[in-house]
Protein backbone atom coordinates (compact mmCIF):
# COMPACT_ATOMS: atom_id res chain seq x y z
CA UNK A 1 0.00 0.00 0.00
CA UNK A 2 1.44 3.41 -1.07
CA UNK A 3 0.75 6.20 1.56
CA UNK A 4 -1.16 9.39 0.47
CA UNK A 5 0.50 12.28 -0.40
CA UNK A 6 -1.76 14.05 2.55
CA UNK A 7 -0.16 12.01 5.42
CA UNK A 8 2.76 12.55 4.67
CA UNK A 9 2.44 16.51 4.19
CA UNK A 10 0.71 15.85 7.14
CA UNK A 11 3.39 14.44 9.64
CA UNK A 12 5.86 16.79 7.99
CA UNK A 13 3.26 19.83 9.10
CA UNK A 14 3.70 18.29 12.77
CA UNK A 15 7.12 18.03 12.46
CA UNK A 16 8.23 21.39 11.26
CA UNK A 17 5.86 23.12 13.85
CA UNK A 18 7.94 21.35 16.43
CA UNK A 19 11.18 22.28 14.76
CA UNK A 20 11.13 25.57 14.43
CA UNK A 21 9.46 26.02 17.76
CA UNK A 22 11.67 24.05 18.96
CA UNK A 23 14.70 26.09 17.41
CA UNK A 24 13.16 29.26 18.24
CA UNK A 25 13.21 28.15 21.97
CA UNK A 26 16.74 27.39 21.97
CA UNK A 27 18.12 30.46 20.79
CA UNK A 28 17.33 31.68 24.30
CA UNK A 29 19.88 28.94 25.61
CA UNK A 30 22.22 30.39 28.05
CA UNK A 31 20.24 33.83 28.23
CA UNK A 32 17.08 33.32 29.77
CA UNK A 33 16.33 36.36 32.75
CA UNK A 34 16.10 33.69 35.42
CA UNK A 35 17.98 30.14 35.66
CA UNK A 36 15.55 28.29 36.27
CA UNK A 37 13.61 29.56 33.41
CA UNK A 38 16.31 29.61 31.25
CA UNK A 39 16.21 25.61 32.31
CA UNK A 40 12.60 25.28 31.42
CA UNK A 41 12.22 26.70 28.38
CA UNK A 42 15.18 24.70 26.91
CA UNK A 43 13.51 21.37 27.97
CA UNK A 44 10.41 22.53 26.25
CA UNK A 45 12.80 23.12 23.07
CA UNK A 46 14.07 19.72 23.81
CA UNK A 47 10.81 18.14 24.23
CA UNK A 48 9.26 19.56 21.07
CA UNK A 49 12.47 18.78 19.12
CA UNK A 50 12.08 15.09 20.17
CA UNK A 51 8.76 15.20 19.56
CA UNK A 52 9.65 16.96 15.54
CA UNK A 53 12.24 13.75 15.22
CA UNK A 54 9.04 10.92 16.46
CA UNK A 55 7.22 12.92 13.40
CA UNK A 56 10.55 13.06 10.09
CA UNK A 57 11.19 9.70 11.43
CA UNK A 58 7.60 8.11 10.32
CA UNK A 59 7.36 10.74 7.55
CA UNK A 60 10.58 9.22 6.37
CA UNK A 61 9.48 6.21 6.65
CA UNK A 62 6.10 6.78 4.46
CA UNK A 63 8.15 8.50 2.37
CA UNK A 64 10.59 5.31 1.86
CA UNK A 65 7.83 2.80 1.59
CA UNK A 66 6.46 5.38 -1.19
CA UNK A 67 9.57 4.13 -3.28
CA UNK A 68 9.42 4.85 -6.79
CA UNK A 69 5.80 5.41 -6.98
CA UNK A 70 5.92 7.60 -4.10
CA UNK A 71 4.98 10.93 -4.66
CA UNK A 72 7.05 12.46 -6.39
CA UNK A 73 6.76 16.13 -5.11
CA UNK A 74 7.65 15.12 -1.82
CA UNK A 75 10.66 12.88 -2.88
CA UNK A 76 12.15 14.80 -4.92
CA UNK A 77 12.28 18.62 -2.45
CA UNK A 78 12.77 16.66 0.38
CA UNK A 79 15.80 14.83 -0.41
CA UNK A 80 17.45 17.73 -1.55
CA UNK A 81 19.22 19.30 -4.86
CA UNK A 82 21.81 16.14 -6.22
CA UNK A 83 20.08 13.37 -4.05
CA UNK A 84 16.95 13.19 -6.17
CA UNK A 85 18.42 11.34 -9.21
CA UNK A 86 20.20 8.09 -9.95
CA UNK A 87 20.16 5.47 -7.32
CA UNK A 88 17.85 6.64 -4.12
CA UNK A 89 18.93 6.16 -1.10
CA UNK A 90 16.42 6.07 1.72
CA UNK A 91 14.87 9.32 2.74
CA UNK A 92 16.30 10.61 6.42
CA UNK A 93 14.63 12.57 9.48
CA UNK A 94 17.92 14.37 8.81
CA UNK A 95 16.99 15.36 5.05
CA UNK A 96 13.67 16.42 5.85
CA UNK A 97 15.00 18.68 8.11
CA UNK A 98 18.17 19.99 6.81
CA UNK A 99 17.60 20.22 3.09
CA UNK A 100 13.85 21.50 2.55
CA UNK A 101 13.89 24.76 1.37
CA UNK A 102 11.24 27.18 2.76
CA UNK A 103 8.25 26.24 0.17
CA UNK A 104 8.83 22.99 1.56
CA UNK A 105 8.59 23.62 5.41
CA UNK A 106 4.78 23.68 6.56
CA UNK A 107 5.03 25.02 9.83
CA UNK A 108 2.12 27.66 10.84
CA UNK A 109 3.30 31.52 10.36
CA UNK A 110 3.15 31.75 14.71
CA UNK A 111 6.33 29.12 15.37
CA UNK A 112 8.34 31.18 13.24
CA UNK A 113 7.93 34.84 14.31
CA UNK A 114 11.03 35.94 16.35
CA UNK A 115 11.89 35.48 20.10
CA UNK A 116 11.10 39.01 20.86
CA UNK A 117 11.23 39.77 24.77
CA UNK A 118 10.58 36.84 27.04
CA UNK A 119 6.52 38.30 27.32
CA UNK A 120 6.84 37.45 23.30
CA UNK A 121 8.51 34.13 23.41
CA UNK A 122 5.99 33.33 26.61
CA UNK A 123 3.14 33.96 24.98
CA UNK A 124 4.01 32.09 21.63
CA UNK A 125 4.07 29.18 23.28
CA UNK A 126 1.38 29.55 25.11
CA UNK A 127 -0.94 30.39 22.42
CA UNK A 128 0.52 27.37 20.77
CA UNK A 129 0.27 24.85 23.78
CA UNK A 130 -3.12 25.69 23.98
CA UNK A 131 -3.39 25.06 20.59
CA UNK A 132 -0.87 21.71 20.98
CA UNK A 133 -2.96 20.19 23.60
CA UNK A 134 -6.21 20.11 22.10
CA UNK A 135 -4.69 18.73 18.84
CA UNK A 136 -2.57 15.98 20.26
CA UNK A 137 -5.76 14.67 22.47
CA UNK A 138 -7.74 14.13 19.72
CA UNK A 139 -4.65 13.05 17.42
CA UNK A 140 -4.33 10.02 20.04
CA UNK A 141 -7.29 8.64 18.87
CA UNK A 142 -5.99 8.86 14.78
CA UNK A 143 -6.76 6.00 12.63
CA UNK A 144 -3.42 6.17 12.14
CA UNK A 145 -1.60 4.19 14.68
CA UNK A 146 1.79 5.43 14.43
CA UNK A 147 0.34 9.23 14.71
CA UNK A 148 -2.00 8.06 17.48
CA UNK A 149 0.93 6.67 19.49
CA UNK A 150 3.12 10.23 19.06
CA UNK A 151 0.58 12.19 19.77
CA UNK A 152 -0.31 10.42 23.11
CA UNK A 153 3.33 10.56 24.30
CA UNK A 154 3.82 14.08 23.66
CA UNK A 155 0.20 15.30 24.64
CA UNK A 156 1.84 14.63 28.05
CA UNK A 157 4.62 16.72 27.30
CA UNK A 158 2.56 19.58 25.73
CA UNK A 159 0.06 19.41 28.97
CA UNK A 160 3.46 20.62 30.83
CA UNK A 161 4.14 23.52 28.18
CA UNK A 162 0.91 24.55 28.55
CA UNK A 163 0.58 24.78 32.65
CA UNK A 164 4.01 26.28 32.43
CA UNK A 165 3.45 29.28 29.77
CA UNK A 166 -0.30 29.73 31.25
CA UNK A 167 1.45 30.67 34.61
CA UNK A 168 4.09 32.59 32.71
CA UNK A 169 1.24 34.20 30.76
CA UNK A 170 -0.39 34.92 34.29
CA UNK A 171 2.39 35.98 35.82
CA UNK A 172 3.22 38.90 32.99
CA UNK A 173 -0.23 39.89 32.94
CA UNK A 174 -0.43 40.36 36.27
CA UNK A 175 2.58 41.69 37.46
CA UNK A 176 3.74 45.36 37.02
CA UNK A 177 2.90 47.73 34.62
CA UNK A 178 5.52 47.24 32.52
CA UNK A 179 5.19 43.51 32.14
CA UNK A 180 1.51 43.79 31.57
CA UNK A 181 2.17 46.37 29.09
CA UNK A 182 4.83 44.34 26.91
CA UNK A 183 2.41 41.05 27.47
CA UNK A 184 -0.45 43.35 25.22
CA UNK A 185 2.17 44.57 22.88
CA UNK A 186 3.24 40.90 22.31
CA UNK A 187 -0.35 40.00 21.88
CA UNK A 188 -0.34 43.07 18.87
CA UNK A 189 2.35 40.94 17.23
CA UNK A 190 0.93 37.50 17.61
CA UNK A 191 -2.65 37.71 16.90
CA UNK A 192 -2.88 38.03 13.80
CA UNK A 193 -1.04 34.50 13.33
CA UNK A 194 -3.30 32.31 15.08
CA UNK A 195 -6.07 32.46 12.90
CA UNK A 196 -4.05 29.82 11.23
CA UNK A 197 -4.04 27.30 13.83
CA UNK A 198 -7.75 26.40 12.79
CA UNK A 199 -7.62 26.77 9.42
CA UNK A 200 -7.45 23.33 7.43
CA UNK A 201 -4.54 23.34 4.54
CA UNK A 202 -5.78 21.59 1.75
CA UNK A 203 -3.85 17.93 3.21
CA UNK A 204 -5.66 18.31 6.15
CA UNK A 205 -9.03 18.58 4.66
CA UNK A 206 -7.81 14.90 3.31
CA UNK A 207 -6.76 13.54 6.59
CA UNK A 208 -9.38 14.62 8.80
CA UNK A 209 -12.08 13.14 6.09
CA UNK A 210 -10.17 9.93 6.50
CA UNK A 211 -10.27 9.94 10.63
CA UNK A 212 -6.31 10.53 10.34
CA UNK A 213 -6.72 14.26 12.06
CA UNK A 214 -9.38 15.70 13.83
CA UNK A 215 -11.22 18.46 12.13
CA UNK A 216 -9.53 21.87 13.02
CA UNK A 217 -13.05 23.76 13.22
CA UNK A 218 -14.11 21.75 16.38
CA UNK A 219 -10.83 22.56 18.30
CA UNK A 220 -11.26 25.92 17.87
CA UNK A 221 -13.79 26.49 20.26
CA UNK A 222 -11.46 24.66 23.04
CA UNK A 223 -8.71 26.77 22.28
CA UNK A 224 -11.16 29.98 22.68
CA UNK A 225 -11.88 28.49 25.67
CA UNK A 226 -8.51 27.50 27.09
CA UNK A 227 -7.11 31.01 25.85
CA UNK A 228 -10.01 32.90 27.44
CA UNK A 229 -9.28 31.67 30.51
CA UNK A 230 -6.28 32.19 31.35
CA UNK A 231 -6.27 35.62 29.85
CA UNK A 232 -9.17 36.65 32.19
CA UNK A 233 -7.09 35.61 35.17
CA UNK A 234 -3.93 37.56 33.73
CA UNK A 235 -6.32 40.29 33.34
CA UNK A 236 -5.78 40.35 29.22
CA UNK A 237 -8.92 41.31 27.08
CA UNK A 238 -9.31 38.94 24.59
CA UNK A 239 -8.43 40.08 20.90
CA UNK A 240 -11.78 41.20 18.71
CA UNK A 241 -11.42 39.80 15.61
CA UNK A 242 -8.53 40.93 13.51
CA UNK A 243 -7.33 39.90 9.39
CA UNK A 244 -6.03 36.69 9.82
CA UNK A 245 -2.19 35.54 8.34
CA UNK A 246 -2.25 32.43 6.60
CA UNK A 247 0.14 30.56 4.20
CA UNK A 248 2.48 28.83 6.26
CA UNK A 249 1.12 25.38 6.49
CA UNK A 250 1.30 25.99 2.58
CA UNK A 251 4.32 26.93 2.75
CA UNK A 252 3.76 30.79 1.97
CA UNK A 253 5.93 32.11 5.59
CA UNK A 254 7.25 35.49 6.64
CA UNK A 255 10.25 36.43 6.01
CA UNK A 256 11.61 35.03 9.05
CA UNK A 257 11.63 31.57 7.80
CA UNK A 258 14.48 32.04 5.62
CA UNK A 259 16.63 32.97 8.48
CA UNK A 260 16.14 30.36 10.76
CA UNK A 261 16.75 28.00 7.90
CA UNK A 262 19.79 29.34 6.84
CA UNK A 263 21.49 28.93 9.97
CA UNK A 264 20.35 26.01 10.95
CA UNK A 265 20.95 24.20 7.67
CA UNK A 266 24.23 26.06 7.13
CA UNK A 267 26.36 22.60 7.95
CA UNK A 268 24.45 20.43 5.90
CA UNK A 269 24.57 23.07 2.91
CA UNK A 270 28.28 23.56 3.18
CA UNK A 271 29.56 20.01 4.06
CA UNK A 272 26.90 17.86 1.91
CA UNK A 273 26.19 14.10 2.43
CA UNK A 274 28.80 14.12 5.42
CA UNK A 275 28.01 12.26 8.49
CA UNK A 276 27.93 14.21 11.88
CA UNK B 1 27.99 14.82 74.86
CA UNK B 2 27.02 18.07 73.26
CA UNK B 3 29.91 20.55 73.43
CA UNK B 4 29.54 23.86 74.32
CA UNK B 5 30.78 26.22 71.75
CA UNK B 6 30.70 29.34 73.48
CA UNK B 7 32.95 28.69 76.13
CA UNK B 8 35.35 27.32 74.15
CA UNK B 9 38.20 29.39 72.79
CA UNK B 10 39.17 30.01 69.15
CA UNK B 11 42.17 27.83 69.16
CA UNK B 12 39.98 24.90 70.84
CA UNK B 13 37.48 25.33 68.04
CA UNK B 14 40.20 25.02 64.90
CA UNK B 15 42.08 22.13 66.47
CA UNK B 16 38.13 20.64 66.43
CA UNK B 17 37.81 21.67 62.85
CA UNK B 18 40.96 20.49 61.94
CA UNK B 19 40.80 17.20 63.17
CA UNK B 20 37.38 16.73 61.71
CA UNK B 21 38.84 17.69 58.63
CA UNK B 22 42.10 15.08 59.04
CA UNK B 23 39.64 12.14 59.91
CA UNK B 24 38.06 13.38 57.21
CA UNK B 25 35.02 13.81 58.85
CA UNK B 26 32.76 16.27 56.65
CA UNK B 27 31.75 19.85 57.34
CA UNK B 28 28.26 20.74 57.25
CA UNK B 29 26.78 24.36 57.41
CA UNK B 30 26.03 24.81 60.55
CA UNK B 31 29.35 23.56 62.02
CA UNK B 32 32.03 26.29 63.00
CA UNK B 33 34.51 26.62 60.79
CA UNK B 34 37.14 29.08 60.80
CA UNK B 35 36.48 32.69 58.77
CA UNK B 36 39.33 32.12 55.71
CA UNK B 37 37.64 28.34 55.33
CA UNK B 38 34.48 30.29 54.43
CA UNK B 39 36.03 32.79 52.51
CA UNK B 40 37.99 30.32 50.49
CA UNK B 41 35.10 28.26 49.32
CA UNK B 42 32.63 30.95 48.77
CA UNK B 43 35.64 32.22 46.38
CA UNK B 44 36.21 28.44 45.03
CA UNK B 45 32.39 27.38 45.15
CA UNK B 46 31.13 30.92 43.12
CA UNK B 47 34.18 30.96 40.90
CA UNK B 48 32.95 27.49 39.81
CA UNK B 49 29.51 28.45 39.35
CA UNK B 50 30.05 31.45 37.27
CA UNK B 51 32.15 29.04 35.01
CA UNK B 52 29.13 27.31 34.60
CA UNK B 53 27.07 29.86 33.43
CA UNK B 54 29.54 31.53 31.67
CA UNK B 55 30.54 28.10 30.26
CA UNK B 56 26.73 27.66 28.53
CA UNK B 57 27.71 30.54 25.98
CA UNK B 58 30.36 29.16 24.17
CA UNK B 59 28.08 25.94 23.70
CA UNK B 60 25.01 27.70 22.63
CA UNK B 61 26.56 29.48 19.99
CA UNK B 62 25.76 26.93 18.26
CA UNK B 63 22.92 25.18 19.22
CA UNK B 64 21.25 26.66 16.23
CA UNK B 65 23.79 25.57 13.98
CA UNK B 66 24.16 21.51 15.14
CA UNK B 67 24.09 19.61 11.62
CA UNK B 68 21.84 16.83 13.02
CA UNK B 69 18.20 16.69 14.86
CA UNK B 70 20.42 14.31 17.34
CA UNK B 71 23.51 16.92 18.11
CA UNK B 72 20.90 19.60 18.26
CA UNK B 73 18.95 17.78 21.05
CA UNK B 74 22.38 16.93 22.60
CA UNK B 75 23.72 20.26 22.67
CA UNK B 76 20.54 21.59 24.09
CA UNK B 77 20.70 19.26 26.73
CA UNK B 78 24.68 19.70 27.54
CA UNK B 79 23.89 23.30 27.92
CA UNK B 80 20.89 23.09 30.07
CA UNK B 81 23.11 20.64 32.21
CA UNK B 82 25.89 23.64 32.43
CA UNK B 83 23.31 25.71 33.80
CA UNK B 84 22.05 22.43 36.37
CA UNK B 85 25.55 22.80 37.45
CA UNK B 86 25.48 26.57 38.00
CA UNK B 87 22.01 25.89 39.89
CA UNK B 88 23.43 23.27 42.32
CA UNK B 89 26.51 25.37 42.82
CA UNK B 90 24.96 28.67 44.08
CA UNK B 91 22.88 26.56 45.90
CA UNK B 92 25.77 24.94 47.93
CA UNK B 93 27.14 28.20 48.09
CA UNK B 94 24.43 29.43 49.33
CA UNK B 95 24.54 27.42 52.76
CA UNK B 96 27.64 29.56 53.46
CA UNK B 97 25.62 32.39 53.91
CA UNK B 98 26.07 34.10 49.88
CA UNK B 99 23.12 34.94 48.17
CA UNK B 100 23.00 34.09 44.44
CA UNK B 101 22.12 37.43 43.85
CA UNK B 102 25.58 39.16 45.55
CA UNK B 103 27.04 36.71 43.73
CA UNK B 104 26.08 37.51 40.28
CA UNK B 105 26.66 40.84 41.16
CA UNK B 106 30.29 40.08 42.06
CA UNK B 107 30.29 38.50 38.32
CA UNK B 108 28.83 41.61 36.41
CA UNK B 109 31.02 43.66 38.09
CA UNK B 110 34.09 41.94 36.76
CA UNK B 111 35.00 41.16 40.72
CA UNK B 112 34.44 36.91 40.99
CA UNK B 113 36.40 35.67 37.84
CA UNK B 114 35.31 32.52 36.30
CA UNK B 115 37.52 29.93 34.05
CA UNK B 116 38.94 31.52 31.57
CA UNK B 117 38.98 29.11 29.27
CA UNK B 118 35.12 30.48 28.31
CA UNK B 119 37.32 33.61 26.67
CA UNK B 120 38.28 31.47 23.46
CA UNK B 121 35.52 31.66 20.56
CA UNK B 122 33.47 28.88 19.19
CA UNK B 123 34.24 29.20 15.86
CA UNK B 124 33.41 25.50 13.98
CA UNK B 125 31.08 22.31 15.01
CA UNK B 126 34.22 20.65 15.54
CA UNK B 127 34.47 23.08 18.78
CA UNK B 128 31.79 21.66 20.55
CA UNK B 129 33.15 18.06 19.97
CA UNK B 130 36.88 20.02 21.78
CA UNK B 131 34.99 21.13 24.32
CA UNK B 132 33.56 18.31 25.71
CA UNK B 133 36.72 16.14 24.70
CA UNK B 134 39.13 18.21 26.37
CA UNK B 135 37.72 21.26 28.37
CA UNK B 136 34.71 19.01 30.02
CA UNK B 137 37.57 16.43 30.26
CA UNK B 138 39.96 18.65 31.92
CA UNK B 139 37.24 19.88 34.37
CA UNK B 140 36.36 16.40 35.53
CA UNK B 141 40.32 16.11 36.38
CA UNK B 142 39.70 19.01 38.55
CA UNK B 143 36.33 18.19 39.97
CA UNK B 144 36.69 14.41 40.73
CA UNK B 145 38.73 14.78 43.65
CA UNK B 146 36.62 17.09 44.73
CA UNK B 147 33.71 15.02 45.69
CA UNK B 148 35.77 14.54 48.85
CA UNK B 149 35.90 18.01 49.29
CA UNK B 150 35.55 18.68 53.33
CA UNK B 151 32.69 20.97 52.81
CA UNK B 152 29.54 18.31 52.56
CA UNK B 153 27.33 20.60 50.30
CA UNK B 154 30.26 20.97 48.20
CA UNK B 155 31.41 17.93 47.80
CA UNK B 156 27.80 16.22 47.15
CA UNK B 157 27.31 18.73 44.59
CA UNK B 158 30.86 17.88 42.93
CA UNK B 159 29.06 13.85 42.76
CA UNK B 160 26.47 14.79 40.92
CA UNK B 161 28.63 17.14 38.70
CA UNK B 162 30.80 14.56 37.84
CA UNK B 163 28.87 12.11 36.60
CA UNK B 164 27.30 14.45 33.93
CA UNK B 165 30.84 16.29 33.15
CA UNK B 166 32.11 12.57 32.16
CA UNK B 167 28.75 12.01 30.00
CA UNK B 168 29.49 15.19 28.33
CA UNK B 169 33.10 14.42 28.20
CA UNK B 170 32.65 10.80 26.31
CA UNK B 171 30.13 12.70 24.09
CA UNK B 172 32.76 15.22 22.89
CA UNK B 173 35.17 12.70 22.07
CA UNK B 174 32.36 11.28 19.91
CA UNK B 175 31.87 14.20 18.01
CA UNK B 176 35.60 14.60 17.13
CA UNK B 177 35.64 10.95 16.62
CA UNK B 178 32.69 11.07 13.85
CA UNK B 179 34.28 14.37 12.69
CA UNK B 180 37.81 12.37 12.03
CA UNK B 181 36.36 9.58 9.96
CA UNK B 182 34.62 12.06 8.14
CA UNK B 183 35.61 14.24 4.92
CA UNK B 184 38.76 16.16 4.06
CA UNK B 185 36.95 19.08 4.94
CA UNK B 186 35.42 17.58 8.82
CA UNK B 187 39.04 16.41 9.97
CA UNK B 188 40.81 19.95 8.76
CA UNK B 189 37.55 20.92 11.56
CA UNK B 190 38.45 18.29 13.62
CA UNK B 191 42.58 19.25 14.19
CA UNK B 192 42.22 22.86 14.08
CA UNK B 193 39.66 22.61 16.89
CA UNK B 194 42.12 20.53 18.60
CA UNK B 195 44.87 23.27 17.87
CA UNK B 196 42.99 25.78 19.33
CA UNK B 197 41.47 24.45 22.54
CA UNK B 198 44.61 22.64 23.53
CA UNK B 199 46.86 24.99 25.34
CA UNK B 200 44.12 26.92 26.61
CA UNK B 201 42.22 23.43 28.21
CA UNK B 202 45.98 22.51 29.22
CA UNK B 203 46.22 25.46 31.06
CA UNK B 204 42.81 25.44 32.83
CA UNK B 205 44.53 23.58 35.75
CA UNK B 206 45.95 27.15 36.70
CA UNK B 207 49.68 28.19 37.78
CA UNK B 208 52.21 26.03 38.34
CA UNK B 209 52.81 24.76 41.85
CA UNK B 210 55.38 26.78 42.62
CA UNK B 211 53.31 30.07 41.96
CA UNK B 212 50.55 28.73 43.49
CA UNK B 213 49.74 30.52 46.42
CA UNK B 214 46.58 28.77 47.62
CA UNK B 215 47.30 25.60 47.65
CA UNK B 216 48.92 24.50 51.04
CA UNK B 217 46.56 25.96 52.29
CA UNK B 218 43.73 24.53 50.38
CA UNK B 219 45.23 20.95 50.88
CA UNK B 220 45.21 21.33 54.45
CA UNK B 221 41.58 22.27 54.44
CA UNK B 222 41.49 19.14 51.95
CA UNK B 223 39.23 21.17 49.29
CA UNK B 224 42.47 20.62 46.72
CA UNK B 225 43.52 17.53 46.87
CA UNK B 226 46.34 17.58 44.90
CA UNK B 227 48.46 19.93 42.84
CA UNK B 228 47.87 21.77 39.53
CA UNK B 229 50.82 20.12 37.92
CA UNK B 230 49.92 16.48 39.56
CA UNK B 231 46.78 17.28 38.06
CA UNK B 232 48.00 18.63 34.47
CA UNK B 233 50.52 15.96 34.24
CA UNK B 234 48.20 13.37 34.42
CA UNK B 235 45.39 15.22 32.02
CA UNK B 236 48.27 15.25 29.30
CA UNK B 237 49.05 11.40 29.48
CA UNK B 238 45.02 10.41 28.67
CA UNK B 239 44.90 13.04 26.10
CA UNK B 240 48.30 11.93 24.49
CA UNK B 241 46.95 8.44 24.26
CA UNK B 242 43.52 9.36 23.18
CA UNK B 243 44.56 11.67 20.51
CA UNK B 244 45.93 8.84 18.71
CA UNK B 245 42.26 7.01 18.61
CA UNK B 246 41.36 10.67 16.53
CA UNK B 247 44.19 9.87 14.02
CA UNK B 248 44.69 13.36 15.37
CA UNK B 249 48.16 15.32 16.89
CA UNK B 250 48.52 17.61 19.70
CA UNK B 251 49.79 21.14 18.81
CA UNK B 252 53.25 20.26 21.27
CA UNK B 253 56.46 19.22 19.66
CA UNK B 254 58.37 18.76 22.68
CA UNK B 255 55.43 16.64 23.96
CA UNK B 256 56.94 12.95 24.24
CA UNK B 257 56.53 9.92 26.28
CA UNK B 258 59.26 9.34 29.24
CA UNK B 259 60.10 6.12 29.70
CA UNK B 260 61.55 6.68 32.73
CA UNK B 261 58.79 9.28 34.12
CA UNK B 262 56.83 7.14 33.19
CA UNK B 263 54.77 10.37 32.21
CA UNK B 264 54.51 12.62 29.23
CA UNK B 265 57.06 15.28 28.80
CA UNK B 266 55.29 18.43 27.27
CA UNK B 267 55.97 21.83 26.13
CA UNK B 268 56.32 25.16 28.14
CA UNK B 269 53.22 26.78 28.62
CA UNK B 270 52.42 30.16 27.81
CA UNK B 271 51.81 31.87 31.17
CA UNK B 272 51.57 35.53 29.11
CA UNK B 273 48.69 34.41 27.98
CA UNK B 274 47.13 32.98 30.20
CA UNK B 275 47.85 35.86 32.82
CA UNK B 276 46.48 38.50 30.14
CA UNK B 277 43.15 36.34 29.57
CA UNK B 278 43.01 36.05 33.50
CA UNK B 279 42.94 39.88 33.07
CA UNK B 280 40.39 40.67 30.59
CA UNK B 281 42.50 40.54 27.28
CA UNK B 282 41.35 37.44 26.26
CA UNK B 283 39.14 37.13 22.51
CA UNK B 284 35.76 36.78 24.60
CA UNK B 285 36.13 38.39 27.84
CA UNK B 286 33.82 41.52 26.91
CA UNK B 287 31.27 39.63 25.21
CA UNK B 288 31.09 37.14 27.63
CA UNK B 289 30.13 39.24 30.55
CA UNK B 290 27.85 41.35 28.33
CA UNK B 291 25.85 38.52 27.21
CA UNK B 292 25.65 37.70 31.00
CA UNK B 293 25.08 40.95 31.84
CA UNK B 294 22.83 42.05 29.27
CA UNK B 295 20.82 38.65 30.04
CA UNK B 296 20.35 39.97 33.62
CA UNK B 297 19.17 43.38 33.00
CA UNK B 298 17.25 42.61 30.42
CA UNK B 299 15.38 39.79 32.58
CA UNK B 300 14.93 42.91 35.60
CA UNK B 301 11.55 43.38 34.37
CA UNK B 302 10.53 39.82 34.39
CA UNK B 303 12.03 38.80 38.08
CA UNK B 304 10.29 41.85 39.01
CA UNK B 305 6.85 41.04 37.68
CA UNK B 306 7.20 37.83 39.08
CA UNK B 307 7.77 39.44 42.60
CA UNK B 308 4.69 41.92 42.08
CA UNK B 309 2.58 38.76 41.15
CA UNK B 310 3.50 36.40 43.93
CA UNK B 311 3.07 39.93 46.46
CA UNK B 312 -0.60 40.15 45.02
CA UNK B 313 -1.28 36.66 45.66
CA UNK B 314 -0.18 36.54 48.94
CA UNK B 315 -2.31 39.62 49.79
CA UNK B 316 -5.67 38.33 48.09
CA UNK B 317 -4.85 34.70 49.69
CA UNK B 318 -4.55 36.90 53.33
CA UNK B 319 -7.96 38.62 52.66
CA UNK B 320 -9.59 35.43 52.02
FE1 LIG C 1 32.23 22.30 35.74
FE1 LIG D 1 29.31 21.65 34.12
FE1 LIG E 1 30.03 19.86 31.13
Amino acid sequence: MTHSTALIHYTLHLADDGLILGHRNSEWTGHGPILEQDIALSNIALDLIGQARNFYQYAAELINIGGLSGPSNISNPAMGPGLSDGPRSPVTEDQLAYLRDGWDFKNCLLVEQGNGDWAKTILRQFLFSAYQTTLYEKLAQSRDKTLAAIAAKSYKEGVYHLRWSSEWVIRLGDGTEESHTRMNNALDELWKFTGELHTAATYELETAAKAISPDLSTLQPLWKEKVKEVFDEAGITYPPSVWMQTGGKEGRHTEHLGYVLAEMQFLQRAYPGCEW
Amino acid sequence: MRVNIHHMSVQDLEKIFQDKIDADIRIEPKDWMPDAYRKTLIRQMSQHAHSEIVGMLPEANWITRAPTLRRKATLIAKVQDEAGHGLYLYAATETLGAGREELLEQLHTGKAKYSSIFNYPTLTWADMGAIGWLVDGAAIMNQVPLCRASYGPYARAMVRICKEESFHQRQGFEILLTLSKGSAGQRRMCQDAIDRWWWPSVMMFGPNDDASPHTAQSMQWKIKRFSNDELRQRFVDICAEQVKILGMTIPDPDLKWNEQRQHYDFGAIDWDEFWNVVKGNGPCNKERLAARVRAHEEGAWVREAATAHAEKRELKKDRA
